[in-house]
Protein backbone atom coordinates (compact mmCIF):
# COMPACT_ATOMS: atom_id res chain seq x y z
CA UNK A 1 0.00 0.00 0.00
CA UNK A 2 3.00 2.42 1.19
CA UNK A 3 5.22 0.95 -1.55
CA UNK A 4 2.46 1.51 -4.35
CA UNK A 5 2.06 4.73 -3.21
CA UNK A 6 5.98 5.77 -2.78
CA UNK A 7 5.84 4.29 -6.71
CA UNK A 8 3.12 6.80 -7.66
CA UNK A 9 4.30 9.72 -6.58
CA UNK A 10 6.65 11.25 -9.54
CA UNK A 11 10.03 12.98 -8.68
CA UNK A 12 13.16 12.20 -7.08
CA UNK A 13 13.45 10.82 -3.48
CA UNK A 14 13.51 14.73 -2.56
CA UNK A 15 10.26 15.15 -3.74
CA UNK A 16 8.45 11.44 -3.25
CA UNK A 17 9.79 12.24 0.49
CA UNK A 18 8.22 15.98 0.36
CA UNK A 19 5.18 15.07 -1.21
CA UNK A 20 4.48 11.86 1.86
CA UNK A 21 5.07 14.24 4.21
CA UNK A 22 2.50 16.61 2.88
CA UNK A 23 0.30 13.69 2.50
CA UNK A 24 0.94 12.89 6.25
CA UNK A 25 -0.06 16.19 7.74
CA UNK A 26 -3.13 16.32 5.68
CA UNK A 27 -4.21 13.12 6.78
CA UNK A 28 -3.60 13.90 10.44
CA UNK A 29 -5.27 17.02 9.89
CA UNK A 30 -8.35 15.14 8.59
CA UNK A 31 -8.58 12.48 11.77
CA UNK A 32 -7.87 16.11 14.47
CA UNK A 33 -10.22 18.19 13.12
CA UNK A 34 -13.17 16.26 11.20
CA UNK A 35 -13.03 12.71 11.93
CA UNK A 36 -12.03 12.94 15.88
CA UNK A 37 -14.84 15.54 17.17
CA UNK A 38 -17.50 13.25 15.11
CA UNK A 39 -16.63 10.71 16.80
CA UNK A 40 -16.27 11.44 19.93
CA UNK A 41 -19.60 12.64 21.09
CA UNK A 42 -21.06 8.82 20.06
CA UNK A 43 -18.26 7.72 22.85
CA UNK A 44 -19.57 7.11 26.21
CA UNK A 45 -16.55 8.48 28.71
CA UNK A 46 -17.75 12.08 28.39
CA UNK A 47 -20.56 11.78 29.54
CA UNK A 48 -20.50 13.44 33.20
CA UNK A 49 -24.33 14.56 33.90
CA UNK A 50 -26.91 13.14 35.35
CA UNK A 51 -29.47 14.70 33.77
CA UNK A 52 -29.77 12.08 30.37
CA UNK A 53 -30.53 8.62 32.16
CA UNK A 54 -30.57 5.63 29.90
CA UNK A 55 -34.01 4.56 29.81
CA UNK A 56 -32.69 0.96 29.72
CA UNK A 57 -30.97 1.26 32.91
CA UNK A 58 -33.94 2.26 34.93
CA UNK A 59 -35.45 -0.95 35.50
CA UNK A 60 -32.04 -2.42 36.33
CA UNK A 61 -32.28 0.91 39.39
CA UNK A 62 -35.31 -0.39 40.28
CA UNK A 63 -34.17 -3.73 40.60
CA UNK A 64 -31.53 -2.97 42.53
CA UNK A 65 -33.11 -0.90 44.88
CA UNK A 66 -35.89 -4.12 45.68
CA UNK A 67 -34.32 -6.60 47.73
CA UNK A 68 -35.25 -10.19 46.06
CA UNK A 69 -37.30 -12.47 47.89
CA UNK A 70 -34.67 -15.20 48.64
CA UNK A 71 -35.73 -19.19 47.57
CA UNK A 72 -36.00 -20.41 51.13
CA UNK A 73 -38.84 -18.07 51.73
CA UNK B 1 19.03 -32.93 -13.02
CA UNK B 2 20.61 -29.96 -11.87
CA UNK B 3 18.23 -27.67 -13.98
CA UNK B 4 14.92 -29.44 -11.73
CA UNK B 5 16.80 -28.42 -8.84
CA UNK B 6 17.43 -24.80 -10.23
CA UNK B 7 13.52 -24.76 -10.69
CA UNK B 8 12.40 -25.52 -7.53
CA UNK B 9 14.80 -22.90 -5.68
CA UNK B 10 13.44 -20.60 -8.08
CA UNK B 11 9.86 -21.10 -7.91
CA UNK B 12 10.14 -21.22 -4.06
CA UNK B 13 11.79 -17.74 -4.55
CA UNK B 14 9.58 -16.38 -6.77
CA UNK B 15 7.05 -14.05 -5.37
CA UNK B 16 3.84 -14.74 -5.52
CA UNK B 17 2.64 -11.21 -6.03
CA UNK B 18 -1.47 -11.86 -5.47
CA UNK B 19 -1.47 -13.74 -2.18
CA UNK B 20 2.14 -11.35 -0.75
CA UNK B 21 0.36 -8.39 -1.72
CA UNK B 22 -3.32 -9.04 0.03
CA UNK B 23 -1.45 -9.92 3.36
CA UNK B 24 1.11 -6.83 2.71
CA UNK B 25 -2.02 -4.33 2.68
CA UNK B 26 -4.07 -6.00 5.28
CA UNK B 27 -1.06 -5.82 7.80
CA UNK B 28 -0.38 -2.45 6.55
CA UNK B 29 -4.25 -1.28 7.14
CA UNK B 30 -4.02 -2.83 10.14
CA UNK B 31 -0.93 -1.05 11.53
CA UNK B 32 -2.75 2.30 10.38
CA UNK B 33 -5.69 1.73 12.37
CA UNK B 34 -3.69 0.71 15.27
CA UNK B 35 -1.69 4.14 15.00
CA UNK B 36 -5.23 6.32 14.47
CA UNK B 37 -6.55 4.46 17.60
CA UNK B 38 -3.76 5.82 19.74
CA UNK B 39 -3.32 9.00 18.07
CA UNK B 40 -7.21 9.30 18.86
CA UNK B 41 -6.19 8.81 22.77
CA UNK B 42 -3.58 11.45 22.53
CA UNK B 43 -6.47 13.72 20.81
CA UNK B 44 -8.86 12.49 23.77
CA UNK B 45 -6.99 13.47 26.62
CA UNK B 46 -4.36 16.14 25.63
CA UNK B 47 -5.70 17.65 22.05
CA UNK B 48 -9.16 18.45 23.77
CA UNK B 49 -7.73 20.22 26.11
CA UNK B 50 -6.01 23.21 23.99
CA UNK B 51 -9.55 23.82 22.97
CA UNK B 52 -10.75 23.75 26.90
CA UNK B 53 -7.45 26.46 27.47
CA UNK B 54 -8.53 28.55 24.86
CA UNK B 55 -12.54 28.87 25.78
CA UNK B 56 -10.97 29.48 29.44
CA UNK B 57 -8.63 32.20 28.39
CA UNK B 58 -12.13 33.56 26.84
CA UNK B 59 -14.58 32.96 29.53
CA UNK B 60 -11.86 34.42 31.74
CA UNK B 61 -11.05 37.89 30.28
CA UNK B 62 -15.02 37.97 29.44
CA UNK B 63 -15.59 37.83 33.51
CA UNK B 64 -12.66 40.32 34.24
CA UNK B 65 -14.48 42.75 31.77
CA UNK B 66 -17.81 42.40 32.98
CA UNK B 67 -16.65 42.80 36.57
CA UNK B 68 -14.25 46.01 35.64
CA UNK B 69 -17.69 47.61 34.49
CA UNK B 70 -19.90 49.03 37.39
CA UNK B 71 -22.48 46.82 38.26
CA UNK B 72 -25.29 46.56 35.73
CA UNK B 73 -28.37 45.80 38.70
CA UNK B 74 -27.65 48.34 40.90
CA UNK B 75 -29.16 46.20 44.13
CA UNK B 76 -30.49 48.04 47.02
CA UNK B 77 -28.39 49.35 49.44
CA UNK B 78 -25.34 48.20 47.36
CA UNK B 79 -24.69 51.53 45.24
CA UNK B 80 -27.05 54.25 46.28
CA UNK B 81 -25.08 56.86 45.06
CA UNK B 82 -25.52 55.10 41.13
CA UNK B 83 -28.94 54.76 42.03
CA UNK B 84 -29.75 58.61 43.24
CA UNK B 85 -27.34 60.27 40.42
CA UNK B 86 -29.41 58.15 37.11
CA UNK B 87 -33.27 58.35 36.72
CA UNK B 88 -34.55 54.75 36.61
CA UNK B 89 -35.34 53.93 33.16
CA UNK B 90 -37.23 51.29 31.59
CA UNK B 91 -34.31 49.28 31.44
CA UNK B 92 -33.83 49.20 35.28
CA UNK B 93 -36.52 46.55 35.67
CA UNK B 94 -36.04 44.41 32.62
CA UNK B 95 -32.04 43.88 33.43
CA UNK B 96 -32.45 42.01 36.94
CA UNK B 97 -34.18 39.59 35.00
CA UNK B 98 -30.90 39.08 32.97
CA UNK B 99 -28.94 38.67 36.01
CA UNK B 100 -30.90 36.12 37.49
CA UNK B 101 -30.80 33.85 33.81
CA UNK B 102 -27.46 34.29 32.15
CA UNK B 103 -27.52 33.11 28.29
CA UNK B 104 -26.28 29.67 27.65
CA UNK B 105 -22.22 29.59 27.08
CA UNK B 106 -21.84 32.69 29.07
CA UNK B 107 -19.43 32.78 32.12
CA UNK B 108 -20.96 32.87 35.61
CA UNK B 109 -18.32 32.86 37.52
CA UNK B 110 -15.15 30.97 39.36
CA UNK B 111 -14.38 27.90 40.75
CA UNK B 112 -11.44 27.37 43.13
CA UNK B 113 -10.74 24.29 45.06
CA UNK B 114 -7.65 25.26 47.41
CA UNK B 115 -7.27 21.34 47.80
CA UNK B 116 -6.43 20.15 44.02
CA UNK B 117 -3.94 23.88 44.51
CA UNK B 118 -4.07 27.45 45.24
CA UNK B 119 -4.27 28.15 41.18
CA UNK B 120 -6.85 25.96 40.90
CA UNK B 121 -9.57 28.09 38.98
CA UNK B 122 -11.89 27.48 36.00
CA UNK B 123 -14.51 29.73 34.64
CA UNK B 124 -17.53 28.06 35.13
CA UNK B 125 -19.90 28.12 31.87
CA UNK B 126 -24.17 28.63 31.61
CA UNK B 127 -25.25 25.34 30.18
CA UNK B 128 -24.59 21.34 30.28
CA UNK B 129 -24.99 20.46 27.04
CA UNK B 130 -21.65 18.77 25.64
CA UNK B 131 -20.66 22.07 23.78
CA UNK B 132 -20.63 24.12 27.28
CA UNK B 133 -19.14 21.32 28.70
CA UNK B 134 -16.26 21.31 26.55
CA UNK B 135 -15.72 24.86 27.61
CA UNK B 136 -15.28 24.13 31.36
CA UNK B 137 -17.59 23.20 33.87
CA UNK B 138 -21.11 24.05 33.64
CA UNK B 139 -23.80 24.47 36.06
CA UNK B 140 -27.32 23.20 35.48
CA UNK B 141 -29.76 25.94 34.32
CA UNK B 142 -32.54 26.04 36.40
CA UNK B 143 -30.55 24.89 39.36
CA UNK B 144 -29.35 28.00 42.14
CA UNK B 145 -27.50 30.48 41.65
CA UNK B 146 -23.82 30.73 43.95
CA UNK B 147 -24.94 31.39 47.28
CA UNK B 148 -28.46 30.82 46.51
CA UNK B 149 -31.09 29.35 48.62
CA UNK B 150 -31.65 25.24 46.96
CA UNK B 151 -28.78 23.48 45.08
CA UNK B 152 -25.97 24.87 42.79
CA UNK B 153 -25.23 22.28 40.32
CA UNK B 154 -21.92 22.30 38.40
CA UNK B 155 -20.82 19.54 36.28
CA UNK B 156 -17.51 18.80 34.56
CA UNK B 157 -15.05 16.54 32.57
CA UNK B 158 -12.47 14.31 34.51
CA UNK B 159 -10.36 13.39 32.08
CA UNK B 160 -10.49 15.28 28.68
CA UNK B 161 -10.97 18.85 27.80
CA UNK B 162 -8.40 20.00 30.16
CA UNK B 163 -10.10 17.59 33.00
CA UNK B 164 -11.35 20.24 35.31
CA UNK B 165 -12.61 18.17 37.88
CA UNK B 166 -10.29 15.49 37.46
CA UNK B 167 -9.22 16.14 41.00
CA UNK B 168 -12.67 15.71 42.64
CA UNK B 169 -11.61 12.27 43.99
CA UNK B 170 -8.81 13.85 46.49
CA UNK B 171 -11.96 16.18 48.14
CA UNK B 172 -12.46 15.29 51.83
CA UNK B 173 -15.29 16.10 53.99
CA UNK B 174 -14.85 19.96 55.11
CA UNK B 175 -12.97 21.01 52.37
CA UNK B 176 -13.57 24.26 50.93
CA UNK B 177 -15.30 25.09 47.27
CA UNK B 178 -14.76 28.73 46.61
CA UNK B 179 -17.19 30.52 44.31
CA UNK B 180 -16.02 33.57 43.10
CA UNK B 181 -18.56 36.26 41.27
CA UNK B 182 -18.69 39.90 40.57
CA UNK B 183 -19.03 41.12 44.14
CA UNK B 184 -18.59 37.87 46.34
CA UNK B 185 -16.43 34.95 47.64
CA UNK B 186 -18.65 31.96 48.54
CA UNK B 187 -17.31 29.26 50.45
CA UNK B 188 -18.60 25.58 50.59
CA UNK B 189 -17.53 22.79 52.58
CA UNK B 190 -18.11 19.84 51.35
CA UNK B 191 -20.36 17.64 53.36
CA UNK B 192 -20.74 14.26 51.17
CA UNK B 193 -19.16 12.28 48.39
CA UNK B 194 -20.72 9.75 47.33
CA UNK B 195 -20.80 7.53 43.85
CA UNK B 196 -24.09 6.62 41.75
CA UNK B 197 -25.56 5.47 39.04
CA UNK B 198 -25.95 8.03 35.84
CA UNK B 199 -29.85 7.69 36.55
CA UNK B 200 -29.74 9.32 39.86
CA UNK B 201 -31.05 12.23 38.50
CA UNK B 202 -32.19 12.90 42.42
CA UNK B 203 -29.27 14.44 43.22
CA UNK B 204 -29.64 18.04 41.48
CA UNK B 205 -32.55 18.93 43.26
CA UNK B 206 -33.00 21.48 45.42
CA UNK B 207 -32.56 19.42 48.63
CA UNK B 208 -31.10 16.32 47.14
CA UNK B 209 -32.95 13.00 46.91
CA UNK B 210 -36.18 15.11 48.20
CA UNK B 211 -38.26 15.80 44.98
CA UNK B 212 -41.37 17.21 47.58
CA UNK B 213 -38.91 19.03 50.30
CA UNK B 214 -38.73 23.18 49.82
CA UNK B 215 -35.30 24.63 50.12
CA UNK B 216 -33.42 25.92 53.16
CA UNK B 217 -30.50 25.60 52.82
CA UNK B 218 -27.36 27.18 49.86
CA UNK B 219 -26.02 23.89 48.70
CA UNK B 220 -23.19 22.85 45.84
CA UNK B 221 -22.85 19.70 43.84
CA UNK B 222 -20.03 18.68 41.70
CA UNK B 223 -20.65 15.87 39.39
CA UNK B 224 -18.31 14.25 37.10
CA UNK B 225 -18.06 10.81 35.87
CA UNK B 226 -16.06 7.64 37.81
CA UNK B 227 -14.21 5.76 37.79
CA UNK B 228 -11.74 7.60 35.37
CA UNK B 229 -11.68 6.67 31.80
CA UNK B 230 -15.32 5.33 32.16
CA UNK B 231 -18.67 6.41 31.93
CA UNK B 232 -20.23 4.08 34.92
CA UNK B 233 -21.29 6.13 37.71
CA UNK B 234 -21.15 9.39 38.69
CA UNK B 235 -18.76 10.95 41.27
CA UNK B 236 -21.37 13.26 43.16
CA UNK B 237 -19.71 16.02 46.06
CA UNK B 238 -21.97 18.05 48.10
CA UNK B 239 -21.25 20.65 50.21
CA UNK B 240 -22.91 23.57 52.36
CA UNK B 241 -22.63 27.37 52.03
CA UNK B 242 -20.57 28.24 54.94
CA UNK B 243 -20.03 32.04 54.13
CA UNK B 244 -20.25 34.76 52.02
CA UNK B 245 -17.94 37.75 52.00
CA UNK B 246 -17.59 40.45 50.23
CA UNK B 247 -14.60 40.54 47.72
CA UNK B 248 -14.26 44.43 49.13
CA UNK B 249 -12.87 42.47 52.22
CA UNK B 250 -10.13 40.85 50.21
CA UNK B 251 -9.58 36.81 50.18
CA UNK B 252 -11.65 34.40 51.92
CA UNK B 253 -10.04 32.49 54.65
CA UNK B 254 -10.15 29.05 52.88
CA UNK B 255 -7.99 31.21 50.02
CA UNK B 256 -5.49 32.75 52.80
CA UNK B 257 -4.03 29.06 53.63
CA UNK B 258 -1.11 27.94 52.81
Amino acid sequence: MYAALWRAIPGNVFAKVGAMLLLLVSALALLFFVIFPVVEPHLPWNDVTVNTPPVESVPSLLESATPTPSPSG
Amino acid sequence: MTQVVHDGYHARRRPRPDTRTVIGVVGEVLITLGVIVFLFLAYELWFTGLYTAHAQSSLKSQLRNEWARPAPTALPGESPGASSGASPGPSATAVPGLADAPLPGDAIGLIRIPRLGLGYAYAIVEGVSTDDLKKGPGHYPGTAMPGGIGNFVLSGHRTTYLAPFNGLGELRLGDAIVIETRDTWYTYRVTRTETVLPTAVGVILPVPDKPHLKPTKALITLTTCTPKYSASHRLVIEGELQSALPKSAGLPPALKGA
